[in-house]
C-alpha cells in the first residue's frame, strides 16, 4: 500500500512556487508603478509640447498681423490662427493683445499675464481663466515705427482638456502595454517555475514509489541544487539503514548469545535440583555461580556493544584528554577487580576527539581481557603525542591473542559461538570503537609479553 | 420693442382645444403655482410666450431665442405633447439683445434661461467659449455632423443656406445670376440695378455680418461684390422679411445673402419670388443652441434639444417652420430646390461651429472689416426701415 501522496503537514506558505510568484509579483508591481510615473511624465511632456506648438503658431500668426495705422498699433486677427487653435477640437480659446502703452488693444482684457514676467523672452505659462485651467503663450513683438515704439504683447491661451486627454491617452497606452507584458511575464514565470521544480516532483515521486523497506540511495538525475538535497536524503537514509541493521544484529546476536548460556544454566540447575550429594551439590553451586557471573558479563558486553554501536552514529565527538580516559577506565576496573594495574601517563595532555563513554568501554574491555587471559602484571600506558599520533596501550606478560581470534577481530563478535569468557567479544567492541573514532587497533608481541591498544590522531592543541 | 404676448393653453375641461383667450388670470395662477421669481417675470416681459399646461407642473423650461415665435411654436407644442406637465416660456429677442442679456447673466452667475437659441452663431460660440454653457453629456447630438457641434455644448439645430432671391417677373426672359460671378457681371452691366439690389445691413444684423464675414474668408469675389453693391447703391435692411417683401413687389430685383429658411417658405406660397443657391458656393448657417450653465432645468433643456434633433422634431421643423436640420439638410435642400447635385459638398459650405468664428467678433477685426464695407457702402445709402 502506498502512503498518502501529500503529507498532511505540508504548509502551503512554504511553497517555492508561491514564494517565487509573490516575489515576481512584487517586482512587477514596483516596475509598473515606476512605469506609471515615467509614462505620466512623458505623456504630459509630449502633450504639452504638441499643444504648445499650436499656441506658439497662433501667436506668431497674430503677431504678423500687427500693424500701425494713424500712429496707433492695431491688429487684424487672422482667421487661420484660430483655425490652428481649433485643431484642439474641444478646447476653449482666449486671447489678448496689449499695445505698447499697456492698454489692451483687443481680446479678453482680463486674461492674466504670467506671474513671473521674464522680460523680453516669449514664455509659456499656466493660469486660470473663466473657471478653467488654461495654458497661455505670451509673445512679444517689438514695434519701431515713427510714432509707435515698444512691445506689443500677444497672449494666446487655451483650456487644457485636449492636452490632458492626450497625456492621459499616452500614459494609459504605456501602462496598458507594460501591464500586459507584466501579465505575460507572470505567466511565463509560472511555466518556468513548473519546469524548474519538476526534478523535485520527480524525487518526491521516486521516494513515494519505493518499497517501504528500501533504504538504498536514491539515484536519479537531478540538477545541482536538487542533488544537494538528494545527497542529504541519501546520507540520512544510509544512517537509518545502518541503525536498523545494527538493531537487527543486536537482536539476533543477543538472542543467539543469551540462549546458549541460559540453556546450560537451566540444565545445571536441573542437575542441582536432582542432586542430593552435598559435595556434588557444592560443586554444582560453584559452577552455577560461575555461569551466572559469565552470563551477567555477557549481557553487560552485549549491551555495551549495542551502546557503542548506537553511539558511533549518535554521540557528538568532543575534545578530550586520552589520559583522563585511561584513568577513568582504570578506576572502574579497579572497582570490580582486585588485580593491580600499573598506569603510565605522559605529563602533557594528549588531546583527541571522540566519545568518552565508547572509549572508556573499549579500554575497560582491553583491561578485562588482559587481566583474564594475559599474564600479570597488567599495565595501562598512554604514549605522548608523536608525529600527530598517540597510543593507548594495554600490556601484559602473556602470550597474546591466538592467531585464530586475532584474524577474526572485527567480525561480528557473536557469530562464532565465542563463549562468555572469550576475549573475542571484548575485542569486537574495541574494534567497533576504533573504527568509529578513526583509530587503528594495534597489537604486537613485545619482548616480555604482549601489548594491544588504539592509535589515535592527535588534534592540534 | 414690446411684442404682443400670446398665451396658449390647453384646458383640462376641453382636451385638445386651444382657447386663445385663456388668459391672464389662469396664467397668473400657474405662474404663482410654480413660483416664478419677480426678476424672471421682468426679464421675460419683452416678447415672452408661455406654453402653460393644466396638469400638475413638474418643471418650467425657459427658452431664450432669436427665432420668431410663430416659427417655433409648432415644435414647442409638439414637445409639450410629449412632456405634458412642462410649462415652457419662450422669450424672443433680437440677436444683440439676447447676446448682451446672456453675457450679463453669465458674468453674474444669474439664471436667465435654460436654453439659449440664436442664429448669431458667432456670438453663441463666444458665449460657450466664455464658459456660459454646460454639457448635456456626450450622447446628445451624436447624429450631428462634426461641423454642427462644439465641445458637446453647442449644437446646430437648423440648416439654413444663404441664398440669392430675385423678382421672377423681371428675370422672366433672362437668367437669374447663378453665382457670384454672374452677380458681379450684372452689377457692372448698367444702371438697371441701381437701388434695386437688397442685402443685410451688416452693421445691425448679426446674421448679415456673419454671412459677409464668411464671404470675405471664402473667396476673392467679396471685394468686387462689395464694390458692385456700392456702385449700384444697394439697399440695406435689418431683416430677411423686408428684402423678400420688396423683391416680391418689385421694389427690389435682387436680394443677396438672404436667409434661406425664410426664402424657402416664401417661395412656397409666393410665386413672384425666385431663389438661387449660388453655384460657386452656398454658405450654410446652423442656428445654434446651448444649455445655460446656470440652467434650472438642464434635463428639460437637454430633452428639448434631443427632441429638435429627433426624426419627429425634425419633421415638424421642416414642415411647419421650413427649417431643415444639419442631419439631413443637404438631401432635403436638394429636394426643395429641385437640384440633383444639391448635396455637392464643394458647393454647400456649412459654417463650422469652431472658435474661428470668434475672429469676426473681435472688435479690432470688426472695425477693419466695417471700414472696408463703409468705404464701398457709405451710410447714406442706408434706407431706414423700421
Amino acid at each position: 500500500m502506498k502512503p498518502a501522496l501529500v503529507p498532511a503537514s505540508t504548509n502551503p506558505r512554504q511553497s517555492v512556487a508561491v514564494r517565487l510568484g509573490m516575489a515576481m509579483a512584487v517586482i512587477l508591481a514596483v516596475v509598473l508603478l515606476g512605469t506609471i510615473f515615467a509614462a505620466n511624465k512623458y505623456g504630459q511632456d509630449a502633450a504639452d509640447e504638441t499643444f504648445d506648438r499650436l499656441l506658439r503658431g497662433a501667436a506668431l500668426q497674430i503677431a504678423e498681423r500687427i500693424l500701425v495705422t494713424d500712429g496707433h498699433a492695431n491688429v487684424d486677427l487672422p482667421v487661420s490662427a484660430f483655425e490652428l487653435l481649433s485643431l484642439a477640437r474641444t478646447d476653449r480659446i482666449f486671447y489678448r493683445i496689449i499695445g505698447p502703452d499697456g492698454k489692451t488693444l483687443t481680446g479678453y482684457g482680463d486674461l492674466p499675464l504670467p506671474k513671473d514676467d521674464k522680460g523680453r523672452a516669449d514664455q509659456t505659462y499656466n493660469t486660470r481663466y473663466k473657471g478653467a485651467d488654461v495654458r497661455a503663450y505670451l509673445l512679444r513683438r517689438q514695434l519701431a515705427e515713427r510714432f509707435v515704439s515698444g512691445d506689443v504683447k500677444v497672449i494666446v491661451a487655451q483650456t487644457t482638456t485636449e492636452r490632458v486627454a492626450l497625456a492621459r491617452s499616452i500614459t494609459t497606452q504605456a501602462v496598458l502595454t507594460i501591464a500586459a507584458a507584466g501579465i505575460v511575464l507572470l505567466l511565463l514565470v509560472v511555466v518556468v517555475m513548473r519546469i524548474a521544480l519538476r526534478p523535485l516532483a520527480r524525487v518526491e515521486r521516486t521516494i513515494l514509489d519505493r518499497d517501504v523497506n528500501d533504504l538504498s540511495p536514491i539515484d536519479i538525475a537531478a540538477p545541482a541544487e536538487v542533488a544537494v538535497l538528494l545527497a542529504a536524503i541519501n546520507r540520512f537514509m544510509r544512517r537509518l539503514d545502518r541503525r536498523i541493521e545494527a538493531m537487527q544484529n543486536f537482536v539476533a546476536d543477543a538472542a543467539h548469545q543469551i540462549r546458549t548460556p541460559i540453556t546450560a544454566l537451566r540444565a545445571q540447575l536441573q542437575l542441582a535440583l536432582d542432586e542430593d550429594d552435598p559435595v556434588v551439590l557444592a560443586r554444582l553451586h560453584k559452577r552455577l555461580h560461575e555461569r551466572t557471573v559469565g552470563l551477567g558479563r555477557l549481557a553487560d558486553q552485549l549491551l555495551s556493544h549495542a551502546l557503542i554501536a548506537h553511539r558511533a552514529d549518535m554521540a557528538v565527538s568532543q575534545e578530550l584528554d586520552l589520559r583522563r580516559i585511561a584513568l577513568e577506565a582504570e578506576r572502574e576496573i579497579r572497582a570490580v577487580s582486585d588485580e593491580f594495574i600499573q598506569v603510565e601517563l605522559p605529563d602533557e595532555p594528549v588531546a583527541i576527539k571522540g566519545d568518552p563513554i565508547s572509549l572508556r568501554e573499549a579500554v575497560k574491555n582491553l583491561l578485562n581481557n588482559a587481566l583474564k587471559h594475559g599474564g600479570l602484571p597488567v599495565s595501562l600506558v598512554v604514549t605522548p603525542a608523536q608525529n600527530g599520533h598517540a597510543c593507548l596501550l594495554v600490556r601484559d606478560t602473556g602470550a597474546g591473542i591466538s592467531p585464530e581470534i586475532s584474524c577474526r577481530i572485527g567480525e561480528r563478535f557473536a557469530s562464532n559461538g565465542i563463549g562468555p569468557d572469550s576475549a573475542g567479544l571484548g575485542l569486537s567492541i574495541v574494534s567497533a570503537v576504533a573504527s568509529s573514532h578513526g583509530a587503528v587497533l594495534v597489537r604486537r608481541c613485545t619482548d616480555d609479553g604482549f601489548e594491544i591498544g588504539l592509535e589515535f590522531s592527535v588534534t592540534a592543541s | 420693442m414690446i411684442k404682443s404676448v400670446w398665451h396658449y393653453c390647453r384646458a383640462a375641461f376641453a382636451p385638445g382645444r386651444r382657447v386663445q383667450t385663456c388668459l391672464w388670470g389662469l396664467a397668473a395662477i400657474i405662474g404663482s403655482a410654480v413660483g416664478i421669481a419677480a426678476t424672471v417675470m421682468n426679464v421675460a416681459s419683452a416678447g415672452d410666450h408661455d406654453f402653460p399646461v393644466s396638469a400638475d407642473i413638474s418643471g418650467r423650461l425657459v427658452i431664450q431665442s432669436t427665432t420668431d415665435y410663430v416659427i417655433f411654436s409648432p415644435v414647442i407644442e409638439a414637445f409639450q405633447q410629449r412632456w405634458p406637465d412642462v410649462l415652457i416660456t419662450y422669450n424672443e429677442l433680437t440677436t444683440n439683445e439676447l447676446n448682451n442679456a446672456v453675457e450679463h447673466a453669465c458674468d453674474q452667475n444669474r439664471f436667465l434661461g435654460d436654453l439659449v437659441i440664436s442664429s448669431s452663431i458667432d456670438q453663441q460660440l463666444k458665449l460657450v467659449n466664455d464658459g456660459c454653457a454646460q454639457s448635456p453629456g456626450p450622447r446628445v447630438g451624436a447624429s450631428l455632423p462634426d461641423w454642427a457641434k462644439w465641445r458637446d455644448e453647442l449644437f446646430g439645430l437648423t440648416y439654413e443656406p444663404a441664398v440669392t432671391v430675385y423678382n421672377k417677373a423681371f428675370f422672366a426672359d433672362r437668367k437669374a445670376p447663378q453665382n457670384r460671378f454672374d452677380l458681379i457681371d450684372l452689377l457692372r452691366e448698367s444702371d438697371t440695378f441701381r437701388a434695386k439690389v437688397g442685402s443685410y445691413d451688416i452693421e445691425t444684423s448679426g446674421v448679415g455680418y456673419l454671412f459677409a464675414f464668411q464671404d470675405a474668408i471664402q473667396a476673392s469675389t467679396w471685394g468686387r461684390l462689395v464694390e458692385g453693391l456700392g456702385r449700384n447703391e444697394a439697399q440695406l435692411f435689418c431683416c430677411t422679411g423686408e428684402i423678400l417683401e420688396r423683391v416680391a413687389d418689385g421694389r427690389l430685383l435682387l436680394g443677396y445673402n438672404v436667409l434661406g429658411s425664410y426664402a424657402l417658405s416664401r417661395i412656397g406660397r409666393d410665386d413672384r419670388v425666385g431663389l438661387v443657391l449660388p453655384s460657386d458656393y452656398t454658405l450654410i448657417m446652423s442656428r445654434a443652441a446651448f444649455i445655460s450653465r446656470d440652467a434650472q432645468q438642464p434635463g428639460l433643456a437637454r430633452a428639448f434639444i434631443d427632441f429638435m434633433l429627433s426624426p419627429p422634431g425634425r419633421a415638424i421643423l421642416a414642415r411647419d417652420a421650413g427649417l431643415l436640420s444639419p442631419i439631413d439638410g443637404p438631401d432635403r435642400l436638394a429636394q426643395l430646390v429641385g437640384k440633383a447635385k444639391g448635396a455637392d459638398p464643394q458647393e454647400l459650405r456649412p459654417i463650422a461651429l469652431t472658435p474661428a468664428l470668434m475672429v469676426g467678433l473681435d472688435q479690432a477685426k470688426r472695425n477693419i472689416f466695417l471700414q472696408q464695407w463703409r468705404a464701398a457702402l457709405p451710410p447714406r445709402h442706408l434706407s431706414r426701415h423700421p
